[in-house]
């Protein structure tokens, strides 16, 4: 499938490929019929963390990509070698090593000490910013970048990746299965009786240039979400309601917290979604168009059937449906396709 | 509404009203972060907020400047996490002595809208969205009796404010149904270095002090009692009892 090579222009809404596992069934429409699909009494629920600049650069020889806060001035980060924001990762030079105590300096003010090395995986370090507070944040947004894709056109701007509700700043790459959500999808959405609400999920990096790291993927990521929201979506649920996760970082984090939270507060979880995986609370998936062999589309297995997931994404492909974070849309929601729609039937 | 624990945004804050709302929202126990066009004149005020025990930071930043929104944006909730209150207070008077319009540059122009109208609106759509997901928030628009009244001279900043009035009502309009509040007040006339530079022949002492007039804004933010948006005068605003 094709990558979207640009952000997406507002009146140039993505295309929606609806996947029904209940009636074994697929269909497409436009983003904006979103609210079509969903009824009174569903749940949506959204990342809202907001895109950091992740991207650090020290030389022409090496950049780092911050992949996980560990404290307040502690971040994990991934070392990039030789090579331009269009450069594939997978193409790119490997890195230098960097022993401990090793001070890098990225600019405008901003600098971090390399902690003890992690011996497995290789090009992951801890680093330890020098500076904290607001001169940590006013130097962390000034020397960064958002983290670049190499298939794009042009280099992105922070306005280019953020979601139009988005608060904190924890996610290293655009959350980015809410992207071609309008308010005016999402307002229509709650006027037919759905429910909006958010958690906040670290979404982490996508790609990390060396094969053994990327089957890794996704790296621990840090969430937290209202006590009060599990509860809320639990009688929801017991009334009947679906709740729809607005990407695959609301899914793993309300399935980590489903059986993990206890309190209120932050955690980071490993949980590893796939085919077979029992879900707790989701009972649908709003996410972007994934390639079999990525641990995205292993997640998607865990709503449908393999089968039905591969018929339906050939389909849309056939149609010019467009990947990666500026693409067109997924919805794997049982029951989405009631009996009047326009089915194409799995054949 | 109770605004202790909240998290509070100001812009311009680094003297006058700003200054003054910084200040109050500090001493309210509101979590707010200060932003200016230099660090070295907020810092101070920071200060003076921590030392009354309260939670203050302070970042540099020119929102007349498309891209500085973000970095502003996100630097302040990762430091105070959501915000729930939003002051749009910065402003741009334009070259003084005030001229008239036939003598007023397309660029002064340019800029004063880019201060006083496009910062807001770019600022308000960063974080607007947010509070409408959470269904709570409060933005606030600074304005001016010059947006309702045709002086003669105060032609840049006299539209920019009439924009902004109706830049609020609209905002209310759009997110009334969604928990999101937003006004403008018009302050009157205060004892700042702004006032002085555009009227230097007041008397300072005729003038109200902008910690009064922060003091009343800050009681409209906690008021249940102001329509969404409305455009409030400060001098005759009383909270009904």
């Amino acid at each position: 499938m094709n990558a979207a090579t640009r952000p997406r222009a507002p009146g140039d809404p993505a295309r929606l490929l609806i996947v029904d596992p209940e009636r074994d069934a697929f269909d497409t429409a436009s983003i904006t019929d979103l609210p079509e699909f969903v009824g009174h009494g569903d749940t949506l629920v959204l990342n809202d963390a907001a895109t950091l600049p992740a991207s650090l650069r020290v030389s022409d020889a090496l950049e780092l990509r911050l992949c996980e806060r560990l404290d307040e001035t502690r971040f994990l980060a991934l070392c990039l070698g030789h090579g331009t924001w269009q450069t594939p990762t997978e193409a790119r030079g490997v890195p230098p090593r960097l022993a401990a105590g090793t001070v890098l300096e990225f600019g405008h003010g901003l600098s971090a000490r390399v902690l003890e090395g992690r011996p497995e995986p290789e090009r992951l370090i801890e680093i330890a910013f020098e500076q904290r507070g607001a001169a940590l944040w006013q130097a962390l947004y000034r020397a960064g970048r958002p983290i670049q894709y190499s298939y794009l056109e042009k280099p992105l701007v922070l306005w280019d990746v953020q979601n139009g509700y988005a608060s904190r700043p924890w996610a290293f790459e655009l959350p980015s299965a809410g992207k071609p959500l309008s308010f005016e999808t999402l307002f229509r959405i709650e006027a037919r009786g759905a429910r909006l609400t958010r958690l906040t999920h670290a979404a982490g990096i996508s790609s990390t240039g060396s094969a053994r790291l990327d089957a890794q993927l996704p790296l621990p990521e840090r969430y937290e979400l209202d006590l009060s929201l599990l509860g809320a979506l639990r009688e929801s649920r017991e009334r009947g309601g679906r709740v729809l996760a607005i990407g695959t970082s609301v899914v793993r984090a309300l399935e980590a917290a489903s059986t993990e939270i206890r309190s209120n507060g932050s955690r980071v979880t490993s949980l590893l979604l796939g085919p077979g995986s029992r879900l707790h609370t989701c009972s649908g998936l709003l996410t972007g168009m994934h390639e079999p062999q990525t641990s995205h589309f292993s997640l998607l297995e865990a709503f449908a059937p393999r089968a039905l997931l591969a018929r339906s994404f050939s389909h849309a492909e056939r149609l010019g449906f467009l990947q990666h974070e500026f693409g067109d849309s997924c919805l794997v929601l049982r029951g989405a396709l009631g009996s009047g729609a326009q089915l194409l039937q799995a054949s | 509404m109770d605004i202790a624990k909240k998290a509070a945004l100001v812009t311009g804050a680094s003297r006058g009203l700003g200054e003054a709302l910084a200040l109050g929202l500090g001493a309210r126990g509101v979590r707010v972060v200060l932003t200016g066009r230099s660090r070295t004149s907020l810092q101070p005020i920071v200060e003076r907020i921590r030392a009354g025990g309260g939670e203050a930071h302070a970042l540099e930043s020119d929102i007349a400047d498309k891209h500085a929104i973000y970095p502003l944006v996100g630097a302040a909730t990762a430091l105070v996490g959501d915000i729930d209150l939003l002051l749009h207070n910065a402003s741009e008077l334009g070259p003084t002595p005030l001229r008239l319009l036939l003598d007023t540059e397309c660029e002064d122009l340019e800029r004063v809208l880019a201060v006083n109208l496009l910062g807001p609106f770019r600022l308000s759509k960063a974080l607007a969205g947010s509070m409408a997901l959470r269904r709570t928030g409060t933005i606030v628009h600074v304005s001016s009796d010059a947006s309702v009244n045709a002086y003669e001279r105060w032609g840049a900043y006299a539209v920019s404010k009439a924009a902004l009035d109706h830049l609020a009502r609209l905002w209310a309009a759009e997110l009334d149904g969604h928990g999101v509040r937003s006004f403008s007040v018009d302050p009157g006339e205060m004892a700042t270095r702004m006032h002085a530079a555009a009227l230097p022949d007041a008397d300072p002492s005729t003038l109200a002090r902008p910690s009064d007039v922060a003091a009343k804004i800050l009681n409209m933010i906690e008021s249940r009692q102001i329509e969404n948006g409305s455009r409030i005068e400060a001098g005759s605003w009383e909270i009904a009892s």
